[in-house]
């Protein structure tokens, strides 16, 4: 059984409210669009490469706060990365939240993104947390399809 | 054949929720270490006791292929099987049971209607009429075969409280109508719809109607010929019966003219490589071994409401729906979805700034189970400029207690995202 504190913590609660980086890229080089149609999760994750790293990240969207408020957490934790350095990030977040609920996390490496390890106490919405980083994986990907975690 | 029919074990008694409840195993139940609050009656309701006994009985003492033994246990079988045939038949009161076609649930009827009907008559140019708050599967299957036909869907609008505007149905009728297709009432917005005056109107100009009536049969009495539908389809898991049985009712005559849905056994006189003869109704729409114990057990739903008072009942689940939405008034930044002025126990909201699928979570871990999402009705949803509602729908088994658990649930997720 989970308990709501873990899965709503202040951070997540704040970062729905006032999510990062909402707003839209004026030229973008990458962009990919997610959503979860059973839901209504939609986002849309547009990004400006220079070169190999992520020079800017804008997110819109709507949904719940644990999509929206991961979302908001992922333009934080990937701008200025190169794409490998996203991709990692992308492996450790996905094995976060599809580890067994009571596994440790890294808080360490993770930073602010270990707040999205109380999601896994409640599977049924471990696919709204996880729909920001397989738009960005998509995004990072060119010409992929528009991705969902359904 | 011989059918056979039991009366209900006993006759109307005084409504009582209290004593209702105990008929229902699963309220007694826990979620997440509370009592468990059960406001998700529009997706399913839950099984009396006598349902799952009759289902029980079925499979232990008369499980047997029906219309095909010649044994006792198979002629048993078929006899309970036709027995449940008159118990939907007198709950739609349909003139014969040559017009209740046993069907998975209500999504079947439309798909063998839209399908065996649709097929047959549909010419390119010809028109089907929705509504703006049918269900998906009031949709879909008339996109399917319009597309293939070349005809078209045309949709009969609402207003704001959820209410089909019935001068702008009556434009909407013209010479290239050929089917009326509508919720009795609706899932996501519970507007009790005036069926009599739609088909009226579309019976003055030649056209059939199709009435999706999922969501009434738990809480209206049903009359299909009061009603003048020409088709009318229910889901049996929908009205405290198991998953996976339905009926569709259609006039004799309609269904006599339409071609068989699916073939396969028992749907058929003869078969021979050169041609095969189909069975008369109903059993020409019932291929293949049926859901012979979801029928009985359908049965035993009908027996079950059959014995209550239904003035009383209705009467309940007026005051809940009442109490329910006064409740739901009183709390700052609810926005109720669907105020018509004639609806069954359905409440669908919005939460000011907290989107529906949070407030589901939040208010699962109080033991109160609503339904959150676009109720599978997402041109509703769009309607109304939301992406999703929460809701809460009631059975007859509801109290005022669920809707305070509701309420006090609510301030809980207030206090999560203040």
């Amino acid at each position: 059984m989970g308990d709501l504190s873990d899965l709503y913590q202040q951070i997540i609660v704040e970062h729905n409210r006032s999510p990062r980086n909402f707003k839209k890229l004026p030229h973008p080089t990458n962009a990919a669009d997610g959503s979860n149609p059973l839901c209504g999760d939609q986002i849309r994750v547009e990004l400006q490469l220079d070169g190999d790293r992520i020079a800017d990240i804008g997110f819109q969207g709507s949904g719940c706060a644990i999509s929206q408020a991961s979302a908001s957490l992922l333009t934080g934790a990937v701008l200025g990365k190169s794409r490998a350095e996203a991709e990692k990030l992308f492996q450790d977040v996905h094995a976060m939240l599809t580890a067994a609920p009571d596994a440790p996390v890294d808080a360490a490496q993770l930073g602010k993104l270990a707040a999205l390890a109380g999601v896994r106490r409640f599977p049924v919405r471990v696919k709204c947390a996880s729909l920001s980083w397989h738009t960005l994986r998509a995004a990072l990907q060119e010409g992929a399809e528009p991705v969902t975690t359904e | 054949m011989t059918t056979v029919s039991r009366a209900p074990a006993r006759g109307p008694a005084a409504f009582d929720a209290a004593r209702l409840r105990a008929d229902f195993p699963i309220l007694s139940t826990t979620a997440h270490g509370k009592p468990l609050v059960y406001l998700d009656n529009a997706a399913t309701s839950q099984k009396p006791r006598a349902v799952i006994d009759r289902l029980e009985r079925y499979y232990t003492t008369e499980n047997a292929n029906v219309h095909r033994g010649v044994y006792d246990l198979s002629e048993r079988a078929t006899a309970e099987y036709e027995g449940a045939r008159e118990k939907a038949r007198a709950f739609l009161n349909a003139a014969s049971t040559r017009e209740i076609v046993f069907v998975r649930g209500t999504t079947e009827g439309i798909n063998l209607v839209a399908s065996s009907w649709g097929r047959s008559s549909l010419q390119p140019g010809d028109e089907v009429l929705v509504s703006a708050m049918e269900h998906h599967s009031d949709i879909v299957p008339w996109q399917l075969v319009c597309g293939e036909r070349g005809a078209v869907v045309r949709v009969i609008p609402m207003n704001r409280r959820g209410e089909l505007l019935l001068e702008e149905y009556e434009r909407l009728l013209t010479d290239r109508t050929r089917i009326v297709a509508v919720a009795h009432v609706s899932n996501s917005l519970g507007t009790i719809n005036p069926i009599a005056d739609i088909v009226r109107l579309a019976h003055a100009r030649g056209v059939p109607v199709l009435v999706d009536g999922a969501q009434a049969a738990p809480h209206l009495r049903i009359d299909v010929r009061a009603l003048g539908a020409d088709f009318y389809t229910v889901s049996g898991h929908k009205m405290f019966g198991p998953t996976g049985i339905g009926v569709l009712y259609g006039k004799a005559e309609r269904l006599e003219a339409m071609p068989p849905y699916q073939g396969g056994g028992d749907m058929i006189k003869t078969v021979s490589f050169a041609r095969t003869t189909y069975a008369d109704l109903p059993a020409k729409f019932e291929a293949g071994t049926p859901h012979i114990a979801g029928a009985i057990g359908l049965g035993a739903a009908i027996d079950y409401l059959g014995a209550l008072d239904w003035e009383a009942v209705a009467a309940h689940e007026q005051d809940l729906l009442a109490y329910a939405t006064a409740r739901l008034r009183e709390l700052p930044g609810i926005q109720l979805v669907g105020t018509a002025a004639h609806k069954a126990g359905v409440v669908s909201f919005v939460m000011g700034g907290v989107h529906a699928h949070d407030v589901g979570t939040i208010v699962d871990q109080e033991g109160v189970a609503i339904r959150t999402g676009h109720h599978c009705t997402q041109p509703v949803m769009d309607f109304f400029g939301v992406p999703a509602t929460a809701r809460a729908s009631f059975a007859l088994y509801n109290t005022r207690a669920d809707v305070d658990a509701l309420v006090a649930a609510l301030e809980k997720v207030r206090k999560v995202f203040s």
